[in-house]
């Protein structure tokens, strides 16, 4: 059995301390260990975007990352962005705009495009084209979800 | 005085046509749907399956003691434990295989407490193969001393179709101009973005109970209870949410008996679930096929006649891949009048992968061929093709030599639309004239066309689906429905119908249609077929609640139920909207009266079609659509690289029931075909797959998606719901050709291979400037 190791982090605004082996991913730290699902697997190299979540306000593919690299860092991952009430805008911009199918791809393509979004007022259309480059989606056609982020940036300005 | 509101009266609208959102798309935005991949049960073990990694061979020896020692191994399976539970469309397959037919063929199988310890195991199984000389082109499978991979499948034949309508020599001798070329389509593969992944468990009476990706739960029972040597009905299938489909789950693959003999055999629930390496080696791929194709016109452009010969490389196994000519031979048939036709196809056993059902099915190989030549036959008579098209296009009324009768029939319209949006017939001119002219980078535009059944198809007995549907004493709905959702929006489909007879909000509908121990009958969910056959069940069922409730509301009111209509949530009169009584209300009356009633209504929707029948001469579909697609491309000519700048799209869709999703639809169609077009292909080399993949085998990603302008086109089909039409295939099967005619347009070189990627356009170009002797052959 793998060494192991107990590590601490913030998730989702709440702090959390598991003890995880040292070789396991932290894709895999958040949907076995933690049970937190909405992060999901689809290729497990980096290549899809399926898995993206933000580690201290950057994307990252957690599938790529180590979990003892959370050790003292925050997390948040597409279960923290909705509040009580409400789904973020991101979120609800995607439901309206009917950008999503069988919505397996979408935690990580709204997860990335919140970033997008947040971290440039003035994304062009060729920014956020390029900024989803790293998310595959199979059944839209990316059309209706470039619409809904867009929808979202000119709200915001 | 003010009126109270309540009193306001209540205006007749329609839903039919609106945006309407996926009701499960909130969820799925927040990371709250679970996912068959997400699933865990009590006591569940991991399974996993050892593949053979090599294409053909003998298994000379396999031991597995050790992997069954290690400690929190449950079992370990191989072949001798399916022998003889032979499954697939012509039963030629089994679960664990004592034999290598392919590379991905499943030799053995563990279930373990955790998947680490389950990888070990699989380290820990020896096995000593004897490599045999493979097939791997359906050329070399019909070669007289070929291997053969099938002992009681001779000569390596798989499935034949044969299709003759006419005297073709005659027609031959006819034509002024003939076009006789060889198309090659190449594998590509669905790439759902869930992994494959089923859960099965046996309760202590032996039913299973299989959690699955299935779109089809219904034959999926027939079609895996032989794999298991059970009765098909100690079968129940749960549909959880899935990641994608697109016919890739419209059968049986082994790593579904797997999973319920492992959870046999353990007693406990087993999950087994690929990995993206797994799914690209292990799911189904588009059927690859060579088409010999000839179609001839007189000098005035009227068709003559058109023949196809295929051979299908049909892999190691038959799923629905070798099938797909009941297809392509519609569209041989029924692309354009075409009076004389003969389609012959063979599907040739190889030591490949093997083909399932991919969303076009058979048709996007065979367009690829007629909508190719229809362009060169243009050319060859000098003529705008737009117009050669309209010369030939069906029209309402008439009738395949199959016998396919198109009642509502709009391709004229489609191709009309399509040519003025994109202005594409002064734009085909001035990029030809352009293509003499220096430059790096050309522009190209290409139209193609085709048809597909858009009223189900009737392959199977029935191509029904049932309906029940309940309404509460609060006036919410549930509709039980065989219809399986997988992403593709029936859910909204159903609720917009359902909300629009009885007049109540959308939110107020729910839909069960997860488990086949509840719902009714459905084929599934292929051939264009769910918002058709499910919608006009979901219509049918809502209708007789509708009326049972309105003949309710008249009894109570003594106001006649015609004069009665359903409106926001209230019983209204027809003429002025006034409010009579609150539907809930009114619902709780029958309920608690003297004699107390319930709404809750059956229906069992059998579209009016033929079976297709062994001559392949029957009116198989309720209903047939066209769609034109005009490609507009830029060409760098040093590069090769091939940008699309805009896809204008003409569909009969029949009428727009939800404009959103038929919307999504069509552009996730379009994007599954530019990347058969443009980029996909999984690279074999003697049955290996070399890029197993995302970083090598390239789907469509954002920044490649061209500006689309879709435009719908309203035929009012009669047996539809409202009119509708299925509509989901059409925007795939169209999209290849319109690349390769817009290439044409811009370079003068035709392809016959796709995918047009980069190094194949550049080395056209190339070899054409060392030849300079005009129009390429064969690429």
């Amino acid at each position: 059995m793998s060494l192991k190791t107990e590590i601490s982090f913030r998730l989702n605004g709440r702090a959390v301390s598991v003890t995880i082996p040292v070789t396991m991913k932290t894709l895999t730290m958040l949907r076995e260990v933690l049970g937190m699902t909405g992060t999901k697997y689809a290729c497990g190299e980096g290549e899809c975007g399926a898995c993206t979540i933000r580690l201290d306000g950057r994307t990252v593919n957690s599938c790529l990352m180590y979990a003892v690299d959370c050790d003292g860092r925050e997390l948040v991952t597409i279960e923290g962005l909705k509040t009580e009430n409400a789904l973020h805008p991101m979120q609800q911009s995607f439901v309206d705009h009917g950008a999503i199918q069988c919505g397996f791809c979408m935690p990580g393509m709204i997860m990335q495009a919140d970033y997008l979004a947040q971290n440039n007022p003035e994304l062009s259309c060729e920014d956020l084209r390029r900024g989803l480059e790293g998310n595959v989606c199979r059944c839209t056609g990316y059309t209706k979800v470039l619409d809904a982020v867009t929808a979202v940036v000119e709200a915001r300005r | 005085m003010n009126r109270k509101s309540s009193d306001t009266p209540i205006e007749k609208t329609t839903l039919i046509g609106k945006r309407v959102r996926k009701p499960d798309a909130p969820d799925k935005a927040t990371g709250k749907t679970r996912y068959i991949n997400d699933m865990v049960l009590p006591q569940m073990l991991i399974g996993k399956i050892l593949h053979a990694g090599r294409p053909h061979a003998e298994i000379v020896s396999i031991d597995v003691s050790a992997a069954e020692k290690l400690p929190g191994v449950h079992c370990v399976l191989t072949g001798k434990d399916a022998e003889g539970l032979r499954f697939g469309f012509v039963r030629d397959n089994v679960a664990l295989k004592n034999r290598v037919r392919c590379e991905h063929d499943e030799i053995a199988a563990v279930a373990a407490e955790t998947e680490e310890i389950a990888d070990r195991a699989m380290a820990l199984i020896t096995v000593e193969y004897r490599d045999l000389p493979g097939v791997f082109t359906p050329e070399d499978g019909r070669e007289k001393d070929a291997p053969q991979i099938h002992d009681d499948f001779p000569d390596n034949k798989s499935l034949h179709f044969e299709f003759r309508h006419g005297d073709l020599a005659a027609a031959e001798a006819a034509s002024e101009i003939i076009v006789d070329n060889v198309f090659r389509v190449h594998h590509v593969t669905h790439c759902c973005m869930g992994t494959s992944c089923a859960i099965a468990d046996f309760d202590s009476n032996g039913k299973l109970t299989i959690w699955s990706q299935t779109q089809y739960p219904y034959n999926y029972k027939m079609d895996l209870a032989p794999a298991l040597g059970m009765h098909p009905g100690d079968i129940r299938v749960m549909q959880p949410p899935v990641g994608g489909a697109f016919g890739s789950k419209l059968d049986v693959y082994p790593y579904e008996p797997i999973a319920a003999l492992l959870a046999k055999k353990t007693g406990r629930p087993v999950k087994v679930m690929f990995s993206r390496e797994e799914e690209f080696r292990s799911s189904p791929t588009r059927q690859p096929a060579v088409i010999h194709m000839r179609t001839g016109c007189t000098r005035n452009g009227t068709l003559t006649f058109r023949s196809a010969d295929v051979l299908l490389d049909n892999g190691a196994y038959t799923s629905w891949g070798p099938t797909i000519p009941v297809v392509m031979m519609r569209t041989t048939t029924g692309h354009y009048r075409v009076p004389v036709v003969h389609f012959n196809a063979q599907a040739i056993y190889t030591n490949n992968p093997y083909a399932g059902s991919f969303r076009g099915y058979g048709n996007v190989q065979t367009t690829y061929a007629t909508a190719q030549q229809m362009d060169m036959l243009a050319e060859q008579l000098d003529m705008d093709p737009i117009d050669f098209h309209l010369k030939n296009a069906q029209q309402s009324g008439e009738t395949t030599p199959q016998q396919a009768f198109l009642r509502e029939c709009a391709l004229d319209e489609c191709l009309r639309t399509a040519a003025q949006a994109s202005d594409y017939s002064a734009k085909h001119r001035r990029y030809t004239l352009a293509r003499e002219q220096q430059g790096r980078y050309k522009k190209g535009i290409g139209l193609a066309s085709s048809i597909h059944n858009a009223g189900g198809a009737k392959i199977h007995k029935s191509d029904g689906c049932g309906t029940i549907l309940k309404v509460d004493d609060y006036a919410r709905v549930t509709v039980i429905t065989g219809a399986s959702e997988i992403g593709q929006g029936i859910d909204a489909v159903i609720n917009l119908i359902v909300a629009e007879e009885l007049g109540i909000p959308l939110e107020h509908v729910t839909i069960v249609n997860d488990d086949s121990d509840i719902a009714p009958w459905d084929v599934g969910v292929h051939a264009s077929r769910t918002t058709f056959i499910a919608g006009n069940g979901a219509r049918r069922a809502a209708v007789k609640a509708r009326q049972q409730i309105l003949n309710a509301a008249a009894r109570m009111t003594e106001i006649a139920a015609q004069d009665l209509d359903l409106r926001g949530g209230f019983v209204v009169r027809e003429d002025c909207g006034t409010k009579v009584i609150k539907l809930e209300k009114l619902l709780r009356r029958m309920h608690f009266q003297p004699e107390p009633e319930l709404v809750m209504v059956t229906d069992y929707y059998e579209p009016n079609s033929e079976p297709e029948g062994a001559d392949h001469r029957s009116d198989h579909s309720a209903a047939y659509s066209h769609a034109v697609h005009v490609a507009e491309i830029t060409v760098d000519t040093h590069t090769g690289e091939i940008r699309v700048d805009r896809i204008t799209s003409a569909q009969d869709v029949g009428r727009v029931i939800n404009r959103m999703g038929l919307e999504g639809q069509i552009e996730g169609g379009i994007a599954i075909g530019l990347g058969y077009a443009l980029s996909e292909e999984m690279q074999l080399e003697k049955g290996m797959l070399k890029n197993p993949c995302f970083r090598d085998y390239k789907v469509l990603t954002a920044p490649e998606m061209p500006e689309l302008d879709l435009h719908f086109i309203e035929s009012n089909c009669a047996e539809g719901p409202y009119g509708a039409k299925g509509a989901s295939e059409l925007p795939t099967i169209v999209i290849a050709p319109a690349i390769a005619n817009a290439v044409y347009n811009a370079t003068g070189i035709r392809f016959f291979n796709p995918p047009l990627t980069p190094e194949k356009v550049a080395r056209a170009i190339w070899d054409r400037q060392q030849t300079e002797t005009g129009p390429s052959a064969d690429r």
